[in-house]
């Protein structure tokens, strides 16, 4: 049996099962927009950021697979100066979505990292109970310059620890590029060369500070190897995020949000296409899945058990999982869809055409 | 005294029954207030401690407009009232 959590527009609903035999068990959080979940590898905690319309973003905590949550504290901008380089910031230091939230390695026992929108960075150190900004990267003049992408500020969605050494840290930021910093933090390096944004005017398009990644995931195994679902296409790097390489528009897209890859295949990976930018819907309202498995040369089309004509389904960066045994696959829409493939995307399962708008998925892993 | 009342949709994710807290400013009489419930003020005010903007604070019938000073005078007997504003969907 596999447990899978789905933040949506209304509540966290845990379903749990195996191969297409699959039920809702609960349902949490019931009428709350919850916009990213985390299951703590490290013990098997549970996290649920909610984005309430009227009172912003709160975290709540399960020490025992959602029986009983806890708000802990919430991330939260200090006090913008009011003097200084800062005081004339146009972004508002207000916590409005907890967007990416990563548990840190096993040797930081009780720190977490969140990503939020406007894209600040945040750390615990003591499992939620408190948050401290990271001031190098917020306060870095070149944040100053990163824009909304179809939010009205930036935001941090990605935000990875390298297996080898916790303290290096890699973020994605719509629109405002990837940065790592290998001193937990301290100081940080712009790193997307080689993407290229095609809307921008010409001179800029490949400004490292103004690319628009969707979605950047890691490969665990061989943690140089990373995928990006940018806005104008799909790439990859293999020196550990410096260099990316553009990877040619597959068929039927190259437009998406969502990007899994496998965890110790370095040249398997997962999209989910769109037919545009200004048609944000599966080409042709015919609804695919496409994975490489040769590190992008090619790729192989998978709609089986997908809605074939008349669907209108968007999957968000946060809605495409895979699962630990490698081979499950879970994907969710914005017009409250929920598919599960347990052969890595030969065949799906519909779960539910009735859910909410579906902001994440989550698989929980045994931490025993 | 001033009465600082919470309304429902505050409550139900915080409890806080009504405070009678010392006449003052609005911002001293309302974290005067929160002192009993800490944990909502966050729900209250935003990040910088301004009111949040899907939250309306009442002094007795009269809608508060200003969210960021809060230094309007209260007096003994006054009421507050803080619920979520009607908006979306």
């Amino acid at each position: 049996m596999q447990t899978l959590l789905v933040a949506s527009r209304k509540g966290l609903f845990v379903w749990r099962g195996a191969g297409d035999q699959w039920k809702m068990r609960a349902h949490h959080f019931a009428g709350e927009p919850v916009t990213q979940v985390l299951c703590d590898p490290r013990n098997g905690d549970w996290y649920a950021a909610l984005r309430l319309g009227h009172f912003g973003a709160k975290l709540h905590k399960s020490s025992d697979q959602g029986n009983r949550w806890t708000e802990v504290a919430s991330p939260a901008f200090p006090p913008k100066p009011t003097i200084g380089p800062m005081a004339d910031d146009p972004t508002p230091w207000n916590v409005e979505l907890i967007w990416s939230l990563t548990a840190s390695g096993a040797d930081q026992p009780g720190t977490l990292w969140a990503g939020c929108m406007p894209a600040g960075l945040f750390k615990s150190e003591d499992g939620g109970r408190s948050w401290a900004l990271n001031t190098s990267l917020w306060e870095d003049p070149r944040r100053l310059q990163w824009m909304g992408g179809g939010n009205d500020y930036p935001g941090m969605h990605s935000l990875l620890l390298d297996p080898r050494d916790a303290n290096h840290l890699r973020v994605a930021i719509s629109c405002g590029g990837v940065w790592q910093s290998r001193n937990s933090g301290q100081t940080w390096e712009l790193t997307a060369d080689g993407m290229k944004a095609d809307y921008l005017p010409a001179g800029s398009l490949q400004d490292p500070n103004a690319q628009d990644p969707h979605r950047m995931v890691q490969c665990q195994s061989h943690p140089d190897v990373l995928w990006v679902q940018h806005h104008c296409g799909i790439y990859r790097s293999t020196d550990g995020g410096r260099l990316w390489q553009d990877i040619p528009a597959p068929v039927p897209s190259g437009f998406g949000f969502a990007v899994a890859c496998d965890p110790q295949d370095p040249l398997r990976a997962w999209f989910a296409p769109a037919q545009s930018d200004m048609h944000r819907y599966p080409v042709g309202g015919k609804m695919v899945v496409t994975r490489t498995d040769d590190g992008g040369r090619s790729f192989k089309l998978l709609d089986r058990g997908l809605p074939a004509h008349d669907a209108y389904h968007l999957v968000y960066r946060h809605s495409m999982e895979l699962a630990p045994d490698r081979q499950t696959l879970a994907l969710s829409s914005t017009t409250g869809g929920l598919w599960i493939s347990p052969d890595a995307g030969e065949q799906w399962h519909c779960l539910s055409r009735d859910l909410p708008p579906v902001a994440a998925l989550g698989w929980v892993r045994d931490w025993r | 005294m001033v009465t600082v009342e919470f309304a429902s949709s505050l409550r139900r994710h915080v409890e806080c029954a009504p405070q009678r807290v010392q006449a003052g400013n609005l911002r001293l009489v309302l974290e005067a207030a929160l002192l009993a419930a800490p944990e909502l003020a966050p729900y209250v005010f935003d990040d910088q401690r301004c009111v949040r903007k899907h939250v309306a604070v009442f002094v007795n019938q009269d809608l508060v407009r200003d969210r960021i000073r809060l230094d309007q005078t209260l007096r003994t007997d006054d009421h507050v009232l803080v619920i979520q504003a009607l908006t979306g969907g």
